[in-house]
């Protein structure tokens, strides 16, 4: 659903509406500071910590020089263990790939562990509209598929619900029990989940997965979770549906092991996950369980197109949600203002990469570039030089307004010559200094409302820093 | 449609990659895969014996899992008791058809109820035996196959795991090499780090969310009762 209409286009208008949403507010106070202090203390308690970023980068690049190739070796391995491999360029070949498997095993309810594949290519909807039934069985997707809303954090997916607000929506939708039970709870509310979902993961006629990681080595499909519904969604049912994207793929167990010692710690600062599991091709013929059928679609949506440019390092990203948790524009908006599926940093980057600067140029432009994100991310990778790269992109799309483009160009103008920067900025400090002197600050001024809507204009004081480092001897020109 | 999927796909990357040879690509891909070389272990991970025991029951302990330690194989069908008794749990249980488990003399604790087979909807208790136990972050690894069922690990309310000290290693890696060794890749390899639990809502931590409320993990520190 979310794949089918995105609202990147209208991120000024989301970020003031999340900026009033009370309840968002306090839930976004509670969870980061939670987030960080779990981050840093988990990174502080294992002293190979940042080589292991260093090492894991390096897996990654090594794999994106080398994607075609792995992803070849990679499906000859599920080949050979008796799975099969689907490759889909965009998100209507996936959603068909998975239709048409869905039909074949003559599916009415499928489980599905959580995926952010799945919100990017549009399926609970697309299933519905194909008379399956989708049901998400991760507590926090279960929460907000129930209440027909999108995830807003990659890792914490419900976490702008407040337990009063899951308690209503249980009530509604759980219409066999007692209407009043008590749901005050976080536990009694996760009791009722689990129970309910229990049938549901026994019903089941399909699992559909996400992936975090592809091993070219053996052919495996690696999921973390912390509930465990992943491994109840591939287990029971009769056919195991993976969607994983290109970059997912790495050469060996040992890579991923690698990569995974910094995955929990940089996501909820947990030592490891509960859960890790590796899936290698369906049930073996002596197996008491485990799914007749093994499918892993391959989806592309625009990635192979960043191979090999300057956007390719955004392909590294693990999608622990650090960067979220750790930046101050997602910190007071939350995800949803972002209007696309991957919402902080890493979407200020991904979304514009994959559905285009036109529908999302604002998002780039949300940071101050204070580069918290890029220091805390476990694969290194550059985001706030990746928005500014995507700023400019912009820019050369004319996507800013004109006056917008105009001044800049004639900001860049005057940058360049220094002499008559100096001159053209003299007079009007001189005036604004002289107009402010009473009150030292503007409360309105004449082209910049921007600024003087939200907070006041501090009036210029004294000579400029140019005059004083004159003064003081300093030097303009750089040392040789 | 797929076949062309594919070979657009595959095409943009091999244009996208712009390598200078693609013989020396694909052989440095080969290496790679055929020598699965170990990045950096951390030094948690590359303990002696003593250390790795002490560090895995500290590590599975800190994720909520509880841990007794048996000196000999035939004090683990009394330790399941104990546990099951102290928890207030079902002494009905349903345990892995692994050769591993029948050298316990289950009949010494007669109030156990076993049953044999993968898991069930209805089963509160499972037990099984573990291919390794990962000192590192108190980790279980298990092994699908017709002794090890998956279900076991994921649909009871308890899940304890018997490890014998032999199985301990000090890092994931280890346990891979092990793994290995055996010449057979399973259908899937379980890491287990604590029982199941969500923060899903509000961010309060909570046991249980869908799979197992407890894990237990009973340690027979001697091969024999000799």
């Amino acid at each position: 659903m979310s794949a089918e209409a995105p609202t990147s286009h209208r991120f000024p208008d989301n970020a003031r509406a999340a900026l009033a949403d009370e309840t968002l507010q306090r839930g976004l106070a509670s969870a980061k500071v939670g987030f960080r202090v779990r981050r840093s203390e988990a990174a502080a308690r294992l002293p190979e910590f940042e080589t292991l970023r260093d090492e894991a980068r390096d897996i990654k690049d090594h794999v994106l020089a080398h994607l075609d190739l792995y992803l070849e070796a990679f499906e000859t391995r599920v080949t050979e263990r008796g799975g099969h491999v689907h490759w889909a360029r965009n998100a209507a070949e996936a959603r068909d790939t998975v239709l048409t498997i869905c039909r074949a095993a003559g599916a009415k309810t499928v489980t599905k562990g959580k995926s952010m594949i799945s919100e990017e290519i549009g399926l609970n909807a697309f299933l519905e509209d194909n008379d399956i039934e989708p049901v998400e069985t991760d507590l926090g997707e279960y929460i907000i598929q129930l209440r027909h809303e999108a995830p807003s954090h990659i890792i914490a997916p419900a976490f702008h619900v407040p337990k009063a607000e899951v308690a209503e929506t249980f009530q509604k939708h759980h219409t066999t029990l007692d209407p009043n039970r008590p749901l005050e709870q976080p536990r009694q509310l996760l009791e009722e989940a689990r129970a309910m979902l229990r049938d549901r993961f026994l019903a089941a006629d399909v699992g559909i997965t996400g992936a975090n990681f592809l091993i070219a080595e053996t052919g495996a499909t690696v999921i973390v979770t912390n509930e465990g519904n992943g491994d109840l969604t591939q287990t029971l049912p009769r056919v195991h549906i993976v969607l994983a994207s290109l970059e997912k793929v790495v050469p060996t167990l040992e890579d991923a092991t690698t990569i995974l010692r910094v995955l929990a710690r940089s996501a909820t600062g947990q030592e490891f996950t509960s859960y890790t599991t590796f899936s290698t091709g369906p049930r073996r013929g002596e197996d008491l369980d485990g799914p007749h059928e093994f499918h892993v679609v391959l989806l592309d949506n625009g990635r192979s197109a960043l191979v090999g440019t300057e956007l390719q390092d955004v392909l590294r990203c693990i999608r622990c949600g650090a960067c979220m948790n750790h930046c101050p524009v997602f910190g007071v908006i939350g995800g949803h203002a972002y209007g696309w599926v991957y919402p902080g940093p890493i979407g200020a980057v991904l979304s514009p990469a994959l559905i285009g600067v036109e529908e999302a140029h604002h998002l780039p432009s949300a940071s101050t570039f204070c580069g918290r994100c890029e220091s805390v991310c476990p694969m290194r990778i550059p985001l706030p030089g990746l928005m500014r790269h995507l700023r400019e992109r912009g820019f050369q799309r004319g996507i800013p307004p004109a006056a917008q483009r105009w001044g800049l160009r004639l900001w860049a103008f005057l940058a360049r010559r220094p002499r008559l920067y100096r001159l053209a900025t003299a007079l009007p400090l001189r005036l604004l200094g002289r107009l402010g002197r009473r009150s030292g600050r503007f409360r309105s001024l004449p082209l910049a409302g921007g600024w003087t809507s939200q907070r006041d204009l501090p009036a210029p004081q004294g000579p400029s820093f140019q005059s004083l480092w004159d003064r003081a001897g300093g030097r303009r020109e750089p040392p040789r | 449609m797929n076949g062309d999927s594919r070979e657009a796909v595959l095409g943009a990357l091999r244009r996208a990659t712009q390598r200078d040879s693609n013989t020396a690509a694909a052989a440095a891909v080969k290496e790679r895969l055929a020598g699965h070389a170990r990045n950096t272990v951390p030094a948690r991970g590359q303990l002696d014996r003593d250390g790795m025991l002490d560090l895995f029951v500290e590590q599975a302990e800190a994720v909520d899992a509880t841990v007794t330690l048996v000196s000999r194989p035939s004090g683990v069908p009394g330790a399941v008791a104990d546990y099951l008794r102290g928890e207030n749990l079902p002494t009905r249980l349903r345990m892995a058809p692994d050769p591993k488990l029948d050298a316990y003399p289950w009949d010494e604790s007669p109030l156990l109820e076993i049953e044999r087979g993968k898991g069930e909807a209805s089963d509160m208790v499972a037990v099984t035996g573990a291919f390794a136990a990962i000192a590192e972050t108190g980790t279980l690894m298990l092994l699908s196959g017709p002794d090890s069922p998956t279900t076991l690990n994921f649909l009871p309310d308890a899940h304890i795991v018997v490890v014998r000290a032999a199985e301990m290693v000090a890092c994931y890696e280890d346990g891979w090499d092990r793994l290995r060794a055996t010449g057979r890749m399973p259908r899937c390899v379980n890491f287990i780090t604590g029982p199941s639990r969500s923060a899903d809502i509000e961010q309060t931590l909570q046991l249980g969310a869908h799979g197992p409320r407890w894990l237990h993990i009973v340690l027979v520190a001697g091969d024999s009762d000799g």
